[in-house]
């Protein structure tokens, strides 16, 4: 019987150690289900999901103060995704936060852009170059469409366009797409 | 060498259509008034312009270098003018318009300076490389992918066999065996040059047997060369044996792992026309501004194979060959493994081997539904299951389909050709291909985005930071400033005590009292006292 409670009491502390051990050498810094949920969305950090960038945004769905579909940029990809990485029912996209639509990009009206610098610090990835009383211009390829530099422009001279196809963006499209206009027009 | 041949699974036996381009020998075709030359003829980045609208340009003259590694450079195909350069439709399934260079041909035909390298086996490997790449040479089979890269074996791979691709599987094409018929010196010199790039063993050049000509032809060039290390071998006509994996394992029986390329298993393969295009580029100093091209099907009068300058628009090549009003549908490429061209006004490029012209096909087939019936993984050289590739791309299952094996699809066709159902198989996985890798740039994209937004937001901290520093070593300095002020004054005042008492002490020691007050008479001390008191007085009473 004694030697019973010992053998058990020593294993409970053996383990315990081992466990305790783990826990400080093995430690997780930050939390990885956010850098996870974070790599989903498409970064484009517009803040129509009411957070102030894409980081805060899945911060808030990891600590469940947020819901999956809230992001319109990403649309129905991004909460399919979020869905099968959360172990949720996908669900359609809220539209008080806006609706999807394809990606576009900004460009300024060069002539009438007085330099006022505000779209500048509007900017969430600095895509836009210039300096004070000189010309602002868009770095294309850096822009993630997000519009937030339109509203503060004091002469609206930012305008959106959509990504223009080339050779190198161009996909095949679904066959369905073409077999149901066959139909049609026979 | 042994001339054992494996068998490679699934493919067809399909009707060659091959001997009606192949009656006439091959003709140079005219010269076209005006060259539209793409800057994108290859598999990579486009090409940098390096003439400006207006120069004069020569035969062979280099107008738009490559900047890149995977990059091709492109020369004019003949002398003359360049007149604009600007958006023009390029043979490509998409019809997207992209910049080309266009040269207005003044007939004179004038080359410019060529630099010829008889004696390329005294030069380095990679000097022989250089001069393939500043020819602007890409695969010519129909892929154009820059050939210096896959003339370079690495340091860690020992090429064992090159492979010359002489198969020409598909139907109606017949661009290679015309060029093996007629070229074939000049093939077996190309030969060499690789065989001296890449350091390889052995050589062979595959020839599928029904091309009986052509194999004799090389076989007798091959005699004059005596080269025991080349061997010309024969492989069954099947569809797809002249694919590049398929036809390394016919020949040797490896395979390619997936994922992985030739060069990994010790073999480099490359087209005969490619090979052609070496040896002008190194023994004639030429660069690669023309090629063979099939121009065949019911909508010509004369099917041939023609000698083509890049940059020729297709429509003049079919009306040399006899338009007639069965031209409805163009098709750059084979039957099997070509694309629909919206419309004839587009410039031959690189990777054009033939012109398939043909009548509109009038009843539409119906695609029906999948049956299951298992012939599409029956003729998969690939071995895989077009089936389940089918629904997880249909479904855009991208994951899935990638499980599969999605990108060991070589894209032949086999599966669409035998569905019974009629099913686009193939333009199913093309559109899943495209669809992940969009996707995989758009997270290349958006791993930008969110590097640039953390550096935004570091860099706004980090000025915060910077700010708040400056203003406390401001606040920092001005309490200091202060403080010395009051010590200053302090320090004054104590001065002034001090020497104040040091004056009393020194007084005191010396105990020196006025002189006026002693001595006095009476009555001056009554004088004083009066004064004294008067004072008093005043002072009381102010």
């Amino acid at each position: 019987m004694l030697s019973t409670i010992i053998a058990i009491a020593s294993l409970a502390i053996i383990f315990g150690l081992v466990l305790g051990f783990a826990a400080i050498r093995f430690k997780v810094e930050g939390d990885p289900i956010v850098d996870k949920i974070d790599a989903i969305l498409p970064q484009t950090q517009c803040g129509q999901c009411t957070y102030p960038g894409c980081r805060p945004y899945a911060e808030a769905i990891a600590k469940g103060e947020a819901d999956i579909n809230q992001c319109p940029p990403g649309g129905e990809a991004v909460i399919n995704e979020l869905a099968d990485l959360l172990g949720v029912d996908p669900k359609p996209l809220n539209e008080e936060h806006g609706e999807h639509s394809e990606k576009t990009v900004v460009y300024i009206d060069e002539e009438v852009c007085i330099g006022c610098t505000l779209c500048i610090q509007a900017c969430p990835v600095d895509a836009i170059v210039g300096a004070a009383k000189l010309m602002h211009t868009i770095i294309e390829n850096e822009c993630t469409g997000c519009d937030l530099c339109i509203p503060v422009c004091p002469v609206d001279c930012i305008y959106v366009k959509p990504v223009s196809e080339t050779i190198n963006t161009w996909k095949w499209p679904l066959p369905e797409n073409s077999i149901n206009a066959q139909k049609e027009t026979s | 060498m042994s001339s054992r041949l494996w068998k490679i699974f699934g493919g067809l036996k399909l009707a060659g259509f091959k001997t009606m381009s192949m009656e006439h020998a091959t003709q140079d075709a005219p010269l076209a008034k005006t060259l539209v030359l793409p800057l994108k003829q290859h598999i990579g980045k486009a090409a940098v312009p390096v003439v400006k609208v207006g120069d004069s340009v020569l035969k062979g003259q280099l107008i738009a270098a490559a900047e890149d590694y995977v990059c091709s450079a492109i020369h004019a195909p003949s002398s003359g003018k360049v007149t604009a350069i600007e958006k023009h439709l390029i043979p490509h399934p998409s019809a997207i318009s992209t910049t080309c260079i266009v040269i207005e041909t003044d007939g004179k035909e004038e080359w410019g300076k060529c630099i010829t390298n008889t004696n390329y086996r005294q030069l380095e490997t990679n000097t022989v490389r250089n001069i393939i790449r500043d020819a602007g040479i890409v695969g010519l089979g129909g892929a154009g992918f820059p050939s210096f890269i896959k003339l370079n074996p690495g340091s860690n791979n020992v090429v064992d066999t090159l492979i010359l691709n002489g198969a020409e599987c598909e139907p109606y094409i017949t661009c290679d065996a015309m060029l093996m018929q007629e070229q074939s010196r000049k093939i077996i010199d190309g030969l060499n040059i690789m065989r001296h790039a890449l350091q390889a063993k052995h050589c062979i050049i595959a020839i599928e047997d029904n091309k009986r000509t052509a194999h004799t032809m090389l076989v007798n060039a091959l005699q004059e060369h005596e080269a025991d290390y080349i061997s010309v071998v024969q492989v069954p006509t099947l569809y797809p044996a002249g694919g590049e994996k398929q036809l390394i394992k016919t020949l040797t029986g490896k395979e390619v792992p997936s994922n992985g390329l030739p060069v990994n298993i010790g073999v480099v393969c490359h087209n005969v026309a490619t090979a052609a295009a070496v040896a002008s580029a190194v023994l004639e100093g030429k660069p690669l501004i023309s090629r063979y091209i099939t121009i065949t099907g019911e909508g010509v009068d004369r099917p041939i194979n023609l000698n083509v300058l890049f940059g020729t628009p297709f429509s003049e090549l079919v009306d040399y060959c006899g338009r007639n009003n069965k031209a409805e549908q163009f098709i750059m490429g084979g039957p099997m493994m070509g694309f629909e061209i919206s419309d004839d006004h587009i410039p031959v490029i690189k990777t054009s081997n033939c012109i398939l012209v043909q009548s509109k096909k009038t009843e539409p087939e119906y695609v029906m539904p999948c049956i299951r019936c298992g012939q599409c993984a029956d003729v998969c050289p690939a071995q895989l299951l077009p089936q389940q590739l089918y629904w997880y791309s249909r479904a855009k299952n991208f994951d899935k389909t990638q499980d599969y094996h999605l990108f060991d699809c070589i894209e032949c066709g086999c599966c669409s050709y035998v569905c019974p159902s009629h099913i686009p198989l193939v333009q199913y996985y093309r559109f899943a291909k495209t669809e992940i890798y969009a996707q995989e740039q758009e997270r290349k994209k958006s791993d930008i985005a969110r590097q640039r937004h953390e550096f935004r937001l570091f860099r706004m901290e980090r000025k915060k930071a910077e700010n708040e520093e400056r203003k406390k070593q401001k606040r920092e300095l001005l309490k200091k400033v202060n403080g010395e002020d009051n010590n200053e004054d302090d320090a004054k005042k104590s001065a002034i005590k001090e020497a104040m008492e040091r004056v009393k002490a020194k007084r005191d020691a010396q105990s020196i009292a006025p002189k006026n007050t002693s001595d006095l008479t009476e009555q001056q001390q009554k004088t004083i006292a009066e004064v004294d008191s008067r004072r008093k007085k005043v002072k009381e009473e102010s």
